[in-house]
């Protein structure tokens, strides 16, 4: 909200600078977020002494003017008809910027040179008279700025309340607050709430119109005021400027004393076109039947029955509290008028604003609450204003107060001691009354450990003792309480496993050389479709959001791996086309309609690119599944996790992958998860050109196989002897196979210690379709140095059973 | 009669600078110093001299051994300096093999950082689900439906009644619903608002932070937030508190730092202020106790929310917000 200063001084006399008030409303809670200074746009506008006048050669109406304006004399062509030498007018130089964006050049007018523009009171906005140049009337030093000259400033705040004060909304809320934030403290003086007693006519308000209030619960107070022979015209210059300095726009002078008076007090107001008001009833009653409406800003809206409005005696004529009907708004025609007060229940304008989409000054103040008790002031100050702007008006005898719920004063009882202990303060009961009332609390002392508190009807955020502790507290200042620390057990809980896990699988990938990403959890909504996925696939099972920011971010992820093909797509844009991520993050499957999602907590990451740069001991080589492979299995092993097996996964059941170029990582019959390379079309729909290779796991089926407790083994004495077998066997025989063989075998055989392939060769000399393997077995024993004779026979055990198991030969 | 010590070394010195490669040279040391060598045999029949010379001829002969063992080294590496590449040393200059190294999120780095500080201070860590119902996004925090402060916050919804945790605060109920007091916890985690601009993305990271026990005041959430700051940040910086409001606390205070880019002089970054907010705390609002239900008259509490790129930002000035989402791996890489 905009407050300006000098608004502001008209209830409070504070002789501060203005950075002063604007660091105490912050610090008071009423955050300022910039001050401006509203004459600004008077730079470059100098007060010059016209010293020469004569007719201009080309034009009838202008004249050619020499003036002073503290350095060398300029001339200025002038059209205003009251220039006249010796005068001190205002002249605006080249650079200055008159409102309306008009900006001040040096050029020539039919012919002659113009250095300057010697300007009106209301081209500069500071008085509506544009009947010719300002005078200044005095005797000034010319070149001094306009400013200094006439002694004006104003300072705008702009307030960013938070939604529990909506008292501030409001110069004399603002204004209170600074009251109490000087020294001393001050009360706010108010303006004038009575109505002028020679303005008031013989006619009784009730003798033309009525209020009813069929749903109190929604309005528990209507108040209503009436005026005769009004002259609907532009407002006056001081009232649209006050309007103007606050960021309002002026329209006519009844529409704007109603919004002069909503920025005083606080209290939205609206006038009705009387004659528009079908037989003079105001009735304030749900929608029901009446589904269509149009407000003022000729808008038209679907109405829900149950959104409150105010009738006359046919039709609604406003949404209540949010924005008054096109049918009855105030016209140059008007010329009597209705101005409803009213205080509306702040939950009914909110839902109203909310579904017709209308967030205006009034429902943001009546959303927020304003002051149930505030209704008639605000009512007999409009009123008057609109009185005293129109000569010929009279406002009619009474007003109508219709006033079905009346507030219930709030009472708190506050226990100084409790309140200390909330801030760790040590104020005394008298101390704190003192506060208290200085922002208008009403304060009874029943003793030293009890206060009865009464909250002034303006503060709808006061409820309960916690409140009045941070009234207490913004008062004495937050910074002025004193820093402690808590005294609390020294008892601790066990982390959740999985931090520590987290942090070690982000070790792990760090020390393999991936980056770790972190992408949005919403993807674009066909991130299914161009992952391949089948119809009933589970990742199909999308939460999707109601009110995206973009279609490209419309479900939540079921699946890391289009955030990493996103992400790869975005670093290839950037010429980085070698790059490893991963990623810990929540995927995310729907459920029941209207339950949470199931939320999982998966690892997964992408290589892509070259093994090996070009360089001077090596050439390009691009990686492949078995670059992914060895990395999926480093982590297993930085895990300390066992007995890992790669299962090649069937074709099509994880469509995103190559077919054949894919497996499924197990221990046991649980699955951990897979690795693979991308399918070639999930790349195109992806817009990618380069092999991508992804693997993708789940976190907690990690952590249930975490081994616990290690035992240090001891290290074996005798030194261990390899032996080789090499092999010829079919092209289609897996070595996964033949290594599980060997391993069945060497279970039974604790002298073996390892067994690894260390050659595999297809092609001349072996014959076609054949491939040979070599395998090293490692064999050891803890009691002995192994000789030949120990092994012998486990060795030929070995090679005979998968020879024959495999069907295979030995090289020639 | 046997040579003289001086002969041998004569000769052997001779036949050193005669030899043409290291084969040569390989014999010549075998021959002088080998198992049979000249020395050998020369230390072997020093029994055979008299007796007054015996000590004599054995130190020449050791100290022969050396000189020789050196002159053979030395003319080992001439030969092979001479023949062999590797003995003129290597191109230090040449790039090493790289071993790549990978990076963490700066997000992941901040928010570990913060969880330490608080772990120090004994806060266990709590976590929940980043898509959460309503009642404990908003109305076990004490923020009702049609309440004008759920505009502080643009929510995704994913139906009616669910949404995607626009803060990490749901943590505070679900744990207190559980626990009992004293409780001490942080809750970091993935929010989500419906937002996106320069300072804005639809998800950041908070880090969530609650104390509830007897006597808890609004003195120890200065304490322990005044602790973080200096800790995070570090010693010099000073803080202000601001009153502010958050429907689940009373009193509710912003926590200001001196700008860390200008020190408190003005700048672009704190908008001229010379502070920036980065923290949001406050006393726990007996609501939030009533509907865990914690007994208002007996416990107090505070908590706290941070944000994790905003202190990211100011760490490592970045100006984007969105930056920490493109996983640009140029901007990943140096952290």
């Amino acid at each position: 909200m905009k407050v300006s200063l000098s608004w502001l001084k008209e209830y409070i006399s504070v002789d501060l600078e203005p950075s002063v008030i604007s660091a105490r409303l912050t610090m008071a809670g009423l955050e300022v977020d910039a001050v401006e200074e509203r004459y600004d746009y008077l730079d470059n506008i100098v007060v010059a002494k016209v010293d020469k006048v004569t007719k201009h050669p080309n034009a009838d109406k202008l004249t050619v003017c020499k003036v002073d304006v503290g350095d060398d004399p300029i001339q200025v062509v002038c059209g205003a008809p009251n220039v006249r030498e010796g005068m001190f007018v205002p002249c605006a130089l080249p650079g200055a910027v008159l409102p309306g964006d008009f900006k001040i050049k040096k050029g020539k007018l039919r012919g002659e040179v113009s250095q300057g523009m010697l300007c009106s009171a209301s081209e500069l906005k500071l008085d509506a008279d544009a009947s010719g140049i300002m005078d200044l009337e005095g005797d000034f030093i010319p070149g001094i700025p306009l400013e200094q000259a006439l002694n004006i400033s104003d300072t705008v705040f702009e307030i960013d309340l938070t939604p529990n004060r909506p008292d501030c909304l409001s110069m004399i809320g603002v204004a209170r607050e600074v009251g109490a934030f000087t020294e001393p403290k001050q009360t706010v003086t108010l303006p004038d709430f009575t109505l002028p007693e020679e303005k008031i006519g013989n006619i009784s308000i009730h003798d033309h119109a009525s209020v009813q209030i069929i749903d109190p619960d929604l309005c528990p107070r209507y108040s209503a005021g009436l005026l005769f022979d009004v002259k609907v015209e532009p407002s006056p210059f001081w009232l649209q400027e006050k309007l103007e300095s606050v960021g309002l726009t002026p329209i006519n002078n009844v529409v704007d004393v109603t919004n002069f008076v909503m920025m005083e007090t606080g209290q939205p107001l609206h006038a009705f076109d009387f004659d528009e008001v079908a037989k003079g009833k105001i009735i304030v009653r749900r929608a029901g039947n009446d589904l269509d409406f149009t407000t003022l800003d000729s808008k038209d809206h679907k109405l829900e029955s149950d959104m409150l409005m105010i009738c006359d005696g046919d039709r609604p004529v406003a949404l209540a509290g949010v924005m008054g009907g096109e049918n009855s708004e105030i016209s140059d025609n008007t010329t009597r008028v209705l101005v409803e007060s009213a205080y509306f229940n702040p939950i009914s304008i909110r839902r109203t604003a909310k579904k017709t989409g209308i967030a205006s000054d009034a429902s943001h103040r009546f959303e927020r609450g304003i002051d149930p008790d505030g209704t008639v002031n605000a009512l007999n100050r409009a009123v008057a204003l609109i009185a005293q702007l129109c000569d010929g008006a009279t406002i009619a005898k009474d007003i109508i107060d219709e006033h079905p719920k009346k507030r219930v004063p709030i009472e708190i009882d506050l226990s100084p001691q409790a309140l200390n202990t909330r801030l760790g303060t040590s104020f005394d009961t008298d101390r704190m009354k003192e506060m208290l009332e200085s922002v208008e609390f009403e304060i009874e002392k029943i003793n030293d450990t009890q206060l009865k508190v009464g909250v002034p009807s303006f503060r709808v955020d006061v409820t309960r003792p916690e409140d009045l502790s941070e009234e207490v507290a913004r008062l004495w200042g937050y910074n002025n309480i004193e820093t402690s620390y808590p005294l609390v057990p020294a008892k601790g809980r066990l982390l959740n496993p999985k931090i520590p896990l987290r942090e070690k699988v982000r070790q792990i990938f760090t020390g393999l050389s991936f980056s770790e990403a972190i992408n949005y959890n919403f993807i674009n909504e066909n991130s299914c479709d161009r992952l391949n996925l089948l119809d009933n696939d589970k990742q199909r099972q999308v939460e999707t959001i109601l009110n995206p920011i973009s279609d490209q971010m419309s479900v939540l992820r079921s699946s890391l791996i289009p955030g990493l093909l996103e992400t790869m797509k975005k670093n290839i844009a950037q010429q980085s086309d070698t790059i490893r991520f991963f990623e810990i993050g929540k995927i995310f499957y729907a459920t029941q309609k209207g339950s949470l999602p199931e939320e999982k907590e998966t690892i997964a990451g992408l290589m892509t690119g070259n093994r090996s740069d070009q360089s001077w001991y090596s050439k390009k080589a691009q990686i492949d599944f078995f670059d992914l492979k060895g990395v999926v299995e480093g982590f297993f092993k930085a895990l300390m996790i066992e007995n890992i097996v790669f299962e090649k996964i069937e074709d099509n059941a994880y469509p995103y992958y190559k077919n054949g170029y894919a497996a499924l990582v197990k221990s046991g019959n649980t699955v951990l998860g897979t690795l693979g390379k991308i399918d070639g079309k999930v790349l195109k729909n992806f817009g990618l050109k380069q092999d991508a290779y992804v693997f993708d796991f789940g976190l907690k089926v990690i952590l249930d196989l975490l081994p616990g407790a290690i035992e240090a083994q001891i290290l074996p004495k005798f030194p261990s002897i390899s032996r080789d077998i090499t092999i010829i066997v079919d092209r289609s025989v897996i070595v996964g196979s033949i290594l599980k063989q060997i391993d069945l075998i060497s279970k039974k055989q604790i002298l073996i210690e390892n067994v690894f392939l260390f050659d595999s060769f297809e092609g001349q000399p072996l014959p076609e379709g054949k491939k040979s393997l070599s395998f090293r077995v490692v064999y050891r024993s803890s009691s002995k140095t192994l000789k030949e004779k120990n092994i012998k026979k486990v060795h030929v055990n070995i090679s005979t059973s998968i020879l024959e198991m495999f069907n295979a030969d030995l090289p020639e | 009669m046997q040579n003289s010590i001086v002969d041998i070394e004569k000769e052997a010195f001779q036949s050193i600078e005669q030899a043409q490669d290291s084969d040569q040279l390989e014999q010549l040391s075998i021959e002088y110093l080998g198992r049979k060598g000249v020395l050998t045999k020369f230390l072997r029949n020093i029994s055979s001299l008299p007796e007054n010379e015996r000590p004599g001829a054995g130190k020449n002969a050791n100290i022969l051994k050396g000189k020789l063992e050196r002159a053979f080294k030395s003319a080992f590496s001439k030969i092979e300096a001479a023949t062999d590449i590797d003995f003129t040393g290597i191109d230090v200059t040449l790039p090493g093999r790289p071993a790549h190294i990978g990076s963490l999120h700066p997000v992941t780095q901040v928010t570990k950082e913060v969880c330490d500080i608080f772990l120090r201070l004994g806060f266990d860590i709590a976590e929940g689900p980043e898509v959460e119902t309503d009642y404990y996004n908003f109305e076990a925090l004490n923020i009702p439906k049609y309440h004008p402060a759920r505009d502080m916050q643009d929510t995704f919804y994913v139906s009616e009644n669910i949404v995607l945790r626009t803060h990490t605060s749901p943590s505070q109920p679900r744990v207190m619903e559980k626990t009992k007091p004293p409780v001490r916890i942080i809750a970091p985690g993935k929010v989500f608002r419906c937002d996106s601009d320069i300072t804005h993305t639809p998800m950041f990271h908070q880090v969530e932070g609650l104390m509830v026990d007897e006597n808890i005041s609004f003195g120890d959430l200065k304490g322990i937030l005044t602790t973080f700051v200096h800790q995070f940040f570090d010693k010099e910086t000073s803080l202000r508190f601001r009153p502010s409001f958050f429907p689940f606390t009373e009193p509710s205070a912003e926590v200001d730092i001196r700008c860390v880019m200008c020190k408190g002089e003005g700048c672009r970054i704190c908008s001229k202020t010379g502070w920036l907010e980065v923290l949001g705390s406050g006393m726990v609002h007996p609501a939030v106790f009533e509907n865990v239900g914690y007994d208002t008259d007996k416990y107090t509490g505070f908590a706290f929310g941070v944000g994790i790129e905003r202190l990211a930002m100011l760490k490592y000035g970045i100006d984007d917000i969105r930056k920490f989402f493109e996983n640009d791996i140029r901007f990943l890489r140096q952290f």
